[in-house]
Order: structure tokens, then C-alpha cells, then sequence
């Protein structure tokens, strides 16, 4: 009975023994491209190892484009030219590319493979993004449960942004929680303030990295970022500049303001700032500051529930309900509306835009996902 | 079966006992690649190279390592490990002359390991005791006879793009009647060579 066994078991051990032994051998020589040469907008030059996609072999070279899907093909963030160097465009990309970029030769980073030396290029802004080493310089308490973290660049020690775009926070294995997860966070500094960054991190309940930063992160502690992403910065245009935020969305609301102040921008600035009641509310004086700094820059805090020992003598209600009133009184014809929030304050508020006037190609958003 | 001829096995296995429109092996991947002529082919081409090594190889570990050992009724788990090594094979073959090939097969490349038709094939050979040439033989004729019905959907499906269809027929439906009428019309070759 033993022997029966053994003798099946080691029969169809060595069986799969030899196969596995011959795909070693194949793949040694099949699938092993050498070294590949990818330049970057006809300027810098990578020499790589081939075979595995465009997206991960850029990131070991610590170019990073964007992905949210992870590089499974469906979030068409990684959007790239390439050049020369690759073959047709294939299945799984063609529902994400439309007419215009397949024939400009637009690929998705993700799902094409580096096979030869390849011409590629990528714009300019996703260039910057790097992974960068820095150390917590400051942890502060904004609100009750909103904290703000201020991180030192150190290597690289400098990182050049649009006021307005996100970094990824790469959060550290803490007590039970194994992995390291990448969460994305707008940048409260100011953009020509380049030696460091400030996150708001408002504490979700069981969010793996708003807990760390609120209850594990110490100051001194090293915490990697990658950045700069997005697409939310500030526009050319001369119409009034209109900024709604709740929570959180101040940051990047305190970065494009910094950037207005200090490039003389004259246009009109109203932000519309909605919180629940004065325990929420925070960075009233830095906005009272900036007031006086920009010519023409008003802030509207509404509450939408304060308390009776509050003594609030300010808007009261929904951020729309304010945001309403005043629309109705202004010209809204050339006006640009800047959103972050929760998705569903950012739905209610440019629904009331649209009302007014304002079409979606002048309302720029960023919604916390 | 030592008396009949390797090459009767052959053509017999490509048109008499078709081992798609007769056994109805290999289905799901028939109706499901079988839109354009090009990947048709290329998928064809792929079952072909694929049952015919592993004929060879089953034939191999059947008669020389499952049957002295007297584990015979380890063949479904040998012969499936062997035909998903082989497919390995061909995908980093497929991948390196052809990456739209690759991407255009897509899943039905790796999904050949389950293709039924290819087990179907080592398992035939055992039943009918072929010897070495005519499994290999025999093999090659299954894998050519099933390109061959593929290349004829997908040369009737192409043509049906241009036709009206009433709506509830479209895609698998009216592909699994005319795989039917196919079967019938190699019903006609039936009588000239019997091979079981």
C-alpha cells in the first residue's frame, strides 16, 4: 500500500519536475529581452530590463505615472505617448483610448510590454513625480479630528507642484494592520515653499492610513511620499475665482490662495467653507490674514449646525444654501468654480453652479474617493 | 488497432471523426473566437502545435512511466500537466513573434490547457491503443480537423455580419445552429472510413 503510494507520488513528481525544468529552461531563452533603451521626451535616457510592462518598469526607475487601477487596464490614468518601439494597439486598450489618441500614438503604460529600445513621451508635470523620503516635522491638531502634518523633504530635498495637486502618503505595517497602502492627500503649502509639504488628515474611523497618522505617526518618524498628481491647479481666465470646501479640502484651497497672494493674482476670490459647527471650523485667522493680503479675496465660513454656545453670527446652512445667495447677486459668465469635498457635497454644489450658469468646463473638482 | 494505417488515422481523425463537429470537443472556445477568420487561424494553428506535442509527450509518459508503474489512473492528472506545460510553452512562443496574436487570443490561449478536445485526444489515443506514430498522427488530424471547422465558422460568421438576423438568434445562438448544420454536412463523410 506504502509502496503504491510513493511509487504514484514520485511518478508524478519527477513528471512535473522535468516540465518545470524544460519552462525554466524556455523562458531563459524566450522570454528574456536583454536590455532595453527607453528615452523620455528625446532627453533623458533609461537603460532597462525588458519583458515586463511600460507602467512597472518606468516605476522601478522611480518615474512614476499615475494609476488608481493598479495597472489592471481599467483607469486609464497611465496614459502615455509612445513613439517608437511598440507594436499595434491592442485589444485591451482600444476601449480606453478614443479616436484622437490612438492616432497621436497614445498607449496604456500598464498594459504594453518593453520588448526593444522605445521612444516615448510623457508630459511634462508627470516627470516630476517622484518617490521622496522625508521626516515629520510637525503634528498638529487642526479640529478635533482633523491634524496637520507637516513633512521635510529629504531626499530629494526639494519638490516642484501646482498649488492645488495631490501627494500619495505611503503609510508604514502598524499594529495588525500588515500592508503598507498608498493614500492621496492635496497639499496644504504653498507651491513655491518647496523644502516641504503639509497634508490635513482628517481621521476617518477604521481608515488604515488616517489612523496611523492620528494615532501611530510620531514626530521624527520617516514617511515616504510620491507626487505631485492631479489635475485640480488653477486655470487661466479672468472671471471670478469661486472655491467651495469642506473638512479636509481646505489644503488645497490654503496652497492655491497662498499662490494667488503671491502672484499679485487681481482676479475676484470668494471661498465658501462649510463646516458643522465652530469645532470644525479652523484656519479662520490664516484666511482673515490672506484676506488682507489679496485685494479682492473674501471667505465665507457657513455652519450648517451650530451649537448655542457658539454665537455664530456668520451663514448658517449647507455650504450650497450660501453659495445660492450669492450666486444669484454676482455675473457669472466667466467665473471657474474649484471644489473639494466629499463626493456628495461636491454633486450638490455643481448642481447649484450649473443652475447659475457656470458649465462643467469651468468647475474644477476633486473629490476625496 | 496496429493494423490500420497511420495516414488513415490521419484524415480519417480531420474529416470522418472530427473531433469538434463529431465529439463536439473543444466547444466553448469554437463559439467564442470564432468572429474573424485572422484569430481563428491563429488559435487553429496554436490547437494544432499543441495536440500534436502533446500526443507525442502523453504517448510517452502513458506507455513508458504511467503503465510499468501501474498507475494508469493517474493519466488525467499526468496528461493535464503536460498539455498545461506545453501551452506554457507556446504562450512565451506566441508572446515573443507576436504580440497581437498574444493579445488577441487573449485568455483562450491559456484556457487551451482546459480546451477538452486536447485531453479528449490523449485519452482516445489510450482507449484505442494507437501505437506511437498513429497517436501522433492522430493528433495532428484532430488539431487540423478542428482548425479546419473554426476557419469554416469563422468564415461563415464573417459573411453573417452582412445579414439580417432576427434579434433573438444573434451571436451564440445562430453560432450553435450553424455548428449543428456543420455537424450534419460531416455527417456525410461518415460512411467512407470508420477509425474507433
Amino acid at each position: 500500500m506504502i509502496t503504491k503510494i510513493l511509487i504514484a507520488t514520485i511518478s508524478m513528481a519527477s513528471i512535473s519536475g522535468l516540465l518545470a525544468i524544460m519552462l525554466v529552461i524556455a523562458e531563459r531563452y524566450l522570454a528574456n529581452y536583454g536590455d532595453c533603451k527607453i528615452t523620455i521626451n528625446d532627453d533623458e535616457e533609461l537603460t532597462v530590463k525588458g519583458g515586463s510592462t511600460l507602467l512597472s518598469t518606468l516605476n522601478s526607475q522611480k518615474i512614476f505615472l499615475p494609476s488608481a487601477c493598479g495597472g489592471r487596464g481599467t483607469c486609464a490614468y497611465c496614459k502615455c505617448k509612445v513613439v517608437d518601439g511598440i507594436g499595434p494597439i491592442l485589444p485591451t486598450e482600444e476601449p480606453l483610448l478614443n479616436k484622437d489618441e490612438i492616432a497621436d500614438n497614445v498607449r496604456l503604460a500598464c498594459q504594453i510590454k518593453v520588448k526593444q529600445d522605445m521612444l516615448i513621451q510623457i508630459p511634462e508635470e508627470l516627470f516630476n513625480i517622484k518617490e521622496f523620503i522625508t521626516k515629520v516635522k510637525l503634528i498638529q491638531d487642526l479640529t478635533h479630528d482633523i491634524k496637520l502634518l507637516r513633512l521635510d523633504l529629504k531626499e530629494p530635498n526639494e519638490i516642484k507642484f501646482k498649488s492645488g495637486q495631490y501627494v500619495q502618503l505611503i503609510t508604514s505595517p502598524y499594529n495588525g494592520v500588515k500592508e503598507s497602502v498608498s493614500r492621496a492627500y492635496s497639499v496644504a503649502s504653498a507651491n513655491f515653499n518647496n523644502d516641504h509639504v503639509d497634508l490635513m488628515v482628517r481621521l476617518v474611523p477604521e481608515g488604515i492610513c488616517t489612523t496611523w497618522v492620528h494615532n501611530y505617526l510620531k514626530e521624527g518618524d520617516d514617511v515616504k511620499i510620491v507626487g505631485p498628481m492631479g489635475d485640480f491647479y488653477l486655470r487661466d481666465g479672468d472671471g471670478e475665482i469661486l472655491m467651495v470646501a469642506g473638512g479636509s479640502g481646505m489644503a488645497p484651497m490654503v496652497s492655491l490662495l497662498e499662490k494667488i497672494a503671491k502672484e499679485n493674482i487681481t482676479r475676484k476670490v470668494t471661498y465658501f467653507f462649510g463646516a458643522v459647527t465652530k469645532k470644525d471650523l479652523f484656519f479662520v485667522d490664516e484666511m482673515r490674514e490672506l484676506e488682507a493680503k489679496i485685494d479682492n479675496f473674501s471667505f465665507v465660513p457657513a455652519l450648517s449646525g451650530p451649537e448655542p454656545e457658539d454665537n455664530w453670527d456668520g451663514e448658517v446652512g449647507l455650504i450650497t444654501e450660501p453659495l445660492n445667495r450669492y450666486l444669484e447677486k454676482t455675473d457669472n459668465s466667466s467665473s471657474q468654480a474649484y471644489l473639494c469635498g466629499s463626493p456628495g457635497m461636491i454633486n450638490a454644489c455643481i448642481k447649484v453652479f450649473q443652475k447659475h450658469g457656470i458649465t462643467s468646463d469651468r468647475i474644477f473638482n476633486d473629490p476625496f474617493a | 488497432m496496429e493494423n490500420l494505417s497511420p495516414w488513415v488515422i490521419f484524415f480519417a481523425s480531420i474529416f470522418t471523426g472530427n473531433i469538434l463537429l463529431v465529439y463536439f470537443l473543444g466547444m466553448c472556445s469554437f463559439l467564442s473566437v470564432s468572429k474573424q477568420v485572422k484569430t481563428s487561424l491563429g488559435l487553429g494553428l496554436a490547437v494544432v502545435f499543441v495536440l500534436t506535442i502533446t500526443s507525442a509527450l502523453n504517448y510517452i509518459v502513458y506507455y513508458y512511466v504511467l503503465e510499468p508503474l501501474q498507475v494508469e489512473y493517474l493519466r488525467y492528472i499526468a496528461f493535464i500537466i503536460v498539455i498545461a506545460s506545453v501551452v506554457q510553452l507556446l504562450e512565451m512562443i506566441i508572446e515573443r513573434i507576436s504580440e497581437v496574436l498574444y493579445i488577441n487570443l487573449g485568455i483562450f490561449l491559456p484556457l487551451i490547457t482546459v480546451n477538452c478536445a486536447i485531453l479528449g485526444v490523449s485519452l482516445f489515443m489510450v482507449i484505442r491503443k494507437y501505437t506511437f506514430i498513429q497517436s501522433v498522427l492522430f493528433g495532428a488530424g484532430s488539431g487540423i480537423g478542428w482548425m479546419l471547422a473554426i476557419l469554416a465558422m469563422a468564415g461563415i460568421r464573417q459573411r453573417l455580419n452582412e445579414q439580417k438576423i432576427p434579434p433573438a438568434l444573434r451571436g451564440p445562438g445562430i453560432a450553435l445552429i450553424i455548428s449543428g448544420i456543420m455537424a450534419m454536412a460531416f455527417i456525410g463523410f461518415s460512411g467512407i472510413v470508420q477509425i474507433q
